[in-house]
């Protein structure tokens, strides 16, 4: 078995423009659950607004890079008030399911071909990259040592999505030091206290909805870069994944999603590429490698259950400040 | 009536990298590739339409310059490739093939096998068009949206009846309804039992599987103490989990069970299948079943005890942990029954067949108010003929997005459902 080839991939998870997207992701799913105690299952309904409007703002109204990114910042935004105007006000397992079902409707509206020339139906869109590659400064060419070895757009895509991802993170941070964040996290323990110092309640969740809804959407710009937008990537499942990241690295902390992010993927890419490798050498004789390739989302799931059961804090997390455990 | 004929040519369209265009749907998705020319008498008709359906997916295709269509379809197995014949220009029609005695010709059955892609032909000349008329396309949909209304039905009271006991938004619901299609294939199809002891089987299976959710999973969670939240997170992560089991062991591809394919009985104007009048009294029955157990019975009325208030029902001497036992097995009954339905309404058996149908089962249940057994039962007939009724109006591929809208909109009027309470909305 070729150990140096399936250490190298599963090294380069670590900064894969994927592994940044999913973290950010994370860090507006992190800001929705962890810090407000939202239950937001639609974090793929955000991606996706902010992959196709930053996509379809470039290629069919052939806007410039910012004002694209504008466009799916300020989709997902609308996407988040209509979300949270008629369910901020109920109890969380009705969010959870609103959120879930608008995810699903926008992927419908993108898969159906009533709106093919705009959103390119079931095939998606491509052919969106060309404005971001002419912003790189760096020259042509292939750079890198060891495992990470690059060329010129793959290097600026890592920088630009993991400087996205450490920006997100300080915003954050500062954020839910300030009077704000503190207004924010009494929500999550009692709404009730919060409300009877005189705070509006469904103001600040609105608030706190648009922008982890905002980190959404960036994730979703970062996601679509390495690979073209097809709406069919945008399940629930991916939801799920990112929810499997936030409770690994910790809900209620800054850095959970990112080394969740991390972790998540080095041991998927190492698992996956172990138990490929182990069939196509005869280790397993009861598994296919179609068979060995569903494996590991089996595995996330029971990952999901064994952490909110026994470790619901997560790495990083403080057990005080869980919004779920009461 | 003179036939011009037909010359509907075969044509593998070759097409590596072309740009997507109206003409190609998702032939980069999927594997398997359905595909044709339009024309007459040798000169192509362009934006002509075509919708493929079957194998629980659907998609329209408009033919290009060139005439020719393709569609990328998800699984081997049969479709119905209809040619819409008020795209085609005056006077022409989709006329009979000469060997087959067809009311539709331009309804077309087509088999996609081993090879991955299949050309199919119609036969276009000058003719009587076939058109459905609208009284008759109603009427189809009606049924339709009975059937499946009831079938949702099925799965969406287990759903809130567990709601209801244990405060439990089950993701999981979805694996439950899978289950019972999977046992009804394996016993049926695989182990070539006969049908109705297969179903019997996959029905007690399917109970059982419930109470083992229950007694496996469940139980042991609300006796660490276990908070509602990362109960349901627990649930997807289940889901997820059970989902991909059940791919690992059946494939990714679509099986049928027996007699899915039958010929069709009819009513009048109107086509059902035996097994669509079967379901449907069946699930009439059942549902009947149900209504008389949480009404008349004391373990049902026990049961809404427990939904109302578990403290107080536990405090007057009921046994909690029995009655969600039981309401456990009930529903792993109702959704296995609610699979098997599925599958053939379908029509198909897949691996993640519950989980497509997961959403519209908690739409029904909070429309209907979340927890009540009867408020599901309106919310699923609701949503199964709004879904059905729907796509006379709006593409047949959005059909789940009005119930889904629906849903929203309910809850910005009146989030308790129509059924609920207010004070379960907390």
């Amino acid at each position: 078995m070729d150990w140096i080839q399936l250490l190298s991939n599963a090294a380069q998870e670590f900064i894969s423009p994927t592994t940044a997207a999913y973290a950010l992701a994370a860090l507006g799913l992190a800001v929705h659950f962890g810090f407000t105690g939202l239950l937001n299952f639609g974090q793929a309904g955000f991606m996706m607004l902010g992959a196709y409007g930053f996509a379809i703002a470039t290629l069919t109204f052939g806007w410039p890079v910012w004002a694209a990114v504008l466009f799916g910042v300020v989709a997902s935004i609308v996407f988040a008030f209509i979300l949270g105007l008629p369910t901020l006000r109920l109890r969380a397992d009705y969010l959870a399911i609103v959120t879930i079902a608008a995810a699903e409707i926008v992927r419908l509206l993108f898969t159906t071909n009533t709106f093919e020339p705009v959103t390119g139906s079931a095939n998606g869109l491509q052919g969106y990259k060309g404005g971001f590659a002419d912003l790189n400064p760096i020259p042509e060419g292939t750079y890198g040592f060891g495992p990470f070895v690059y060329n010129e757009y793959d290097w600026w895509l890592r920088i630009v999505g993991w400087s996205v991802v450490a920006l997100a993170a300080l915003v954050t941070w500062q954020l839910f030091k300030s009077p704000w964040g503190r207004v924010i996290k009494g929500i999550r323990e009692d709404e009730d206290a919060v409300r009877a110092l005189g705070k509006n309640v469904y103001f600040y969740k609105m608030q706190s909805l648009i922008l982890g809804g905002v980190f959404g959407s960036l994730a979703g710009m970062i996601f679509i870069l390495p690979r073209s937008v097809v709406p069919s990537n945008y399940q629930p499942t991916l939801t799920f994944f990112i929810y499997a990241i936030l409770l690994l690295g910790g809900a209620a902390t800054v850095f959970g999603p990112i080394l969740g992010a991390m972790i998540f993927w080095v041991l998927l890419s190492f698992f996956s590429g172990f138990i490929a490798r182990a069939v196509s050498e005869g280790f397993l004789p009861f598994m296919s490698t179609v068979q060995a390739g569903q494996l590991r989302f089996i595995f996330v799931g029971l990952a999901i259950m064994l952490i909110v059961i026994y470790r619901p804090q997560g790495i990083l997390g403080n057990k005080k400040e869980l919004a779920f455990v009461k | 009536m003179a036939v011009l004929f037909a010359s509907v040519v075969a044509a593998l369209t070759l097409s590596v990298a072309a740009p997507a265009t109206a003409d190609e749907v998702g032939l980069d998705e999927y594997d398997f590739r359905i595909s044709g020319l339009v024309a007459l008498d040798g000169e192509v008709l362009e934006d002509i339409r075509l919708v493929i359906d079957g194998q629980g997916f659907s998609v329209e295709v408009e033919t290009g310059a060139d005439g020719r269509w393709a569609v990328g379809v998800p699984l081997q197995g049969d479709y119905t490739v209809t040619l819409d014949e008020e795209t085609l220009p005056e006077g022409i029609a989709v006329v009979k093939t000469t060997q087959e005695d067809d009311d539709t010709p331009n309804s077309r059955d087509v088999n996609v096998g081993q090879s991955g892609s299949t050309v199919l032909n119609f036969f276009i000349g000058e003719g009587e068009r076939n058109t459905v008329n609208l009284w008759d396309q109603i009427v189809d949909r009606f049924f339709n949206g009975l059937n499946f209304g009831l079938l949702l039905a099925l799965a969406a009271i287990g759903l809130s009846l567990v709601f209801g006991t244990t405060g439990l938004s089950n993701f999981a619901h979805a694996e439950l309804i899978t289950f019972g299609a999977l046992m009804a294939l394996t016993f049926s199809a695989v182990l070539a039992l006969p049908l109705w002891l297969a179903l019997l089987i996959a029905l007690a299976l399917s109970a059982a599987f419930g109470w083992a959710n229950d007694a496996g999973l469940w139980k042991p969670l609300r006796r660490r103490g276990v908070g509602l939240i990362p109960m349901m997170i627990v649930s997807i992560g289940l889901s997820l989990a059970l989902r991909y089991v059940f791919q690992f062991f059946y494939g990714g591809e679509t099986q049928q069970l027996p007699g899915a394919t039958d010929a069709s009985f009819s009513i009048g104007a109107f086509g059902l299948s035996w097994i669509d009048v079967g379901s449907m009294v069946l699930s009439v029955v059942v549902l009947m079943a149900v209504a008389y157990f949480l009404l008349r019975t004391r373990i049902g009325k026990a049961t809404r005890a427990v939904s109302d208030n578990p403290a107080l029902a536990a405090a007057s001497g009921i046994d909690v942990d029995r009655v969600i036992r039981i309401v456990w097995v009930l529903a792993g009954f109702l959704a296995g029954m609610s699979g098997i339905i599925w599958a053939y309404f379908r029509p198909g058996v897949g691996w993640d067949m519950g989980f497509q149908l997961l959403l519209l089962t908690f739409a029904a249940v909070t429309l209907g108010g979340l927890g009540t057994a009867f408020g599901a039962l309106v919310g699923a007939l609701i949503v199964g003929f709004f879904v059905e009724m729907s796509t006379l109006i709006i593409p047949s591929d959005t059909k789940y997005v009005g119930a889904l809208i629906i849903l929203i909109l309910v809850l910005l009027v009146r989030p308790q459902g129509i059924l609920g309470r207010k004070e379960r909305i907390g």
